[in-house]
């Protein structure tokens, strides 16, 4: 009698490698979103700032809508309405645009609170040296305000990077998506779900590690 | 020279200043002396553009500071303004504090801000503290810090707005000491001050403010011992 025939094959040692190519593309999102994002969230803080009942009503709105929807909701949303408008994006493209927008929305609030955190006689002690508005925003703001939020950008940047996993929905080959795939195949969730966490944190890790010993280099 | 004529500003309804009529010599050292709430901080901050007017004109050196076509950044260069809260730059040591705005505002080689602001500092007392970041320094260093930092863009005039208000008692000698050695080198300054002695010993005149209204004017002697207002003498009887 022939030996049943099985669709399922145990987790080798080459899925790691398969898991590894998947962590390079979540990291790839993940860098391209929060540094779009944080560029755009960084001017959208400051315009906040500035200029209080324009922005507020116009770009904190769109901002606020960003920063409610649930991620998943607007990447399904946004993925089927590019082709609508004629362009038909990849899931790379829409997950990275969906995932840059959202990451600002973030920013904006950080950025924001980073102005906010210089405080005006600080400004104005500034100013009365002589300095011109963008020159105490680049050598004085800057330098105060950045180290009064980098934790909570910190925050938003890790948060990102694991936010980068719902990508998968669009059929991006990120972590999870590759996760799923090989969890289907070798019915071994609990062994693939530990080796994606332990690339999250691979990740993750050393932008921690790295902003810890920035803060410790600014109080010192 | 400063010239203040008709100065009106509004806080909103808020009347601040009402109708303000003072000049200020070169060479000039005026203190002023008022109430809290009776406007002189707020003239301080319009007589270097930090505050709008809504009304009368402030030139300096002949330099209307509130019209638009003005420089007004390079006019605050002729400006030095000290604060009540002393607002170093914390990011930076001492001597950063004081280089920077030769460096990006005077457009001065690192160099020679450096060189500039090391001649400050020791001409404030703080010649031993060049490395020294802000946090480590107590009020009345950072207070002098402040002074030097003005100083450092060689201003032609010096503001000071209650620059000892929000220090210590015992901080407070040091303080009046580096502005009194302002004074004596002949630096024209106007000063708010609640600091009554050093009103009548350091100034040249005093005015008393109250209520938006410039009470009166004149050389310390007359203002402490001979006051015009009924209003001046309620002030100086109450403060002393």
């Amino acid at each position: 009698m022939s030996e049943p025939i099985s669709f399922f094959s145990g987790f080798q040692a080459n899925d790691l490698l398969f898991l590894g190519e998947a962590a390079g593309r979540t990291l790839l999102i993940s860098t391209l979103s929060i540094t779009i994002g944080t560029v755009f969230g960084i001017f959208f803080g400051w315009a906040l700032q500035a200029s209080r009942w324009l922005a507020q009503t116009t770009i904190g709105t769109i901002l606020d809508m960003f920063r409610s929807v649930p991620l998943i909701i607007q990447l399904i949303l946004f993925y089927n309405f590019f082709p609508i408008i004629g362009w038909n994006t990849s899931p790379f493209a829409a997950g990275a645009v969906v995932l840059s927008i959202y990451t600002a929305a973030l920013v904006a609030n950080v950025a924001r609170g980073g102005i906010e955190a210089v405080g005006i006689p600080m400004r104005r002690a500034a100013r009365s040296l002589g300095m011109s508005y963008w020159q105490d925003l680049r050598y004085v703001v800057w330098p105060i305000g950045l180290r009064a939020v980098f934790p909570s950008w910190v925050g938003v940047a890790l948060s990102v990077i694991k936010d980068s996993a719902l990508v998968s929905v669009l059929g991006y080959m990120e972590l999870l998506r590759a996760s799923q795939i090989l969890i289907t195949r070798t019915q071994e969730p609990f062994i693939i779900l530990a080796c994606a966490g332990a690339f999250y944190f691979a990740l993750s890790y050393p932008l921690s590690k790295y902003s810890q010993k920035l803060e410790e280099s600014w109080t010192s | 020279m400063i010239e203040i004529k008709q100065l009106h500003k509004y806080f909103g309804k808020l009347h601040v200043l009402q109708g303000i009529d003072l000049n200020v010599n070169k060479g000039e050292v005026l203190s002023i002396i008022g109430s809290s709430g009776s406007g002189k901080s707020t003239l301080l901050y319009c007589i270097n553009g930090l505050e709008p007017i809504q009304q009368g004109q402030i030139t300096v050196d002949g330099i209307p500071v509130h019209e638009p076509k003005t420089d007004i950044n390079k006019l605050r260069q002729k400006l030095g303004m000290v604060f009540q809260q002393w607002n170093s730059f914390p990011h930076l040591t001492a001597l950063e504090n004081v280089a920077l705005a030769p460096k990006i505002v005077r457009k001065m080689s690192k160099d020679a801000a450096k060189t500039i602001a090391e001649k400050q500092l020791r001409h404030v007392g703080l010649g031993d503290k060049l490395d020294v970041y802000p946090s480590a320094l107590s009020g009345g260093q950072q207070q002098r810090l402040a002074i030097a930092r003005a100083l450092a863009m060689e201003p032609e005039y010096m503001l000071f707005d209650e620059a000892t208000s929000a220090l210590d008692p015992e901080l407070v000698g040091e303080v009046l000491d580096t502005m009194r050695l302002l004074a004596e080198e002949g630096m024209t300054m106007i000063c708010v001050t609640h600091e009554m002695s050093f009103a009548r010993d350091v100034s040249d005149r005093v005015a008393y403010f109250h209520q938006g209204h410039m009470e009166e004017v004149g050389p310390p002697a007359q203002i402490f011992g001979d006051p015009q207002s009924p209003h001046t003498r309620k002030f100086l009887a109450s403060v002393r």
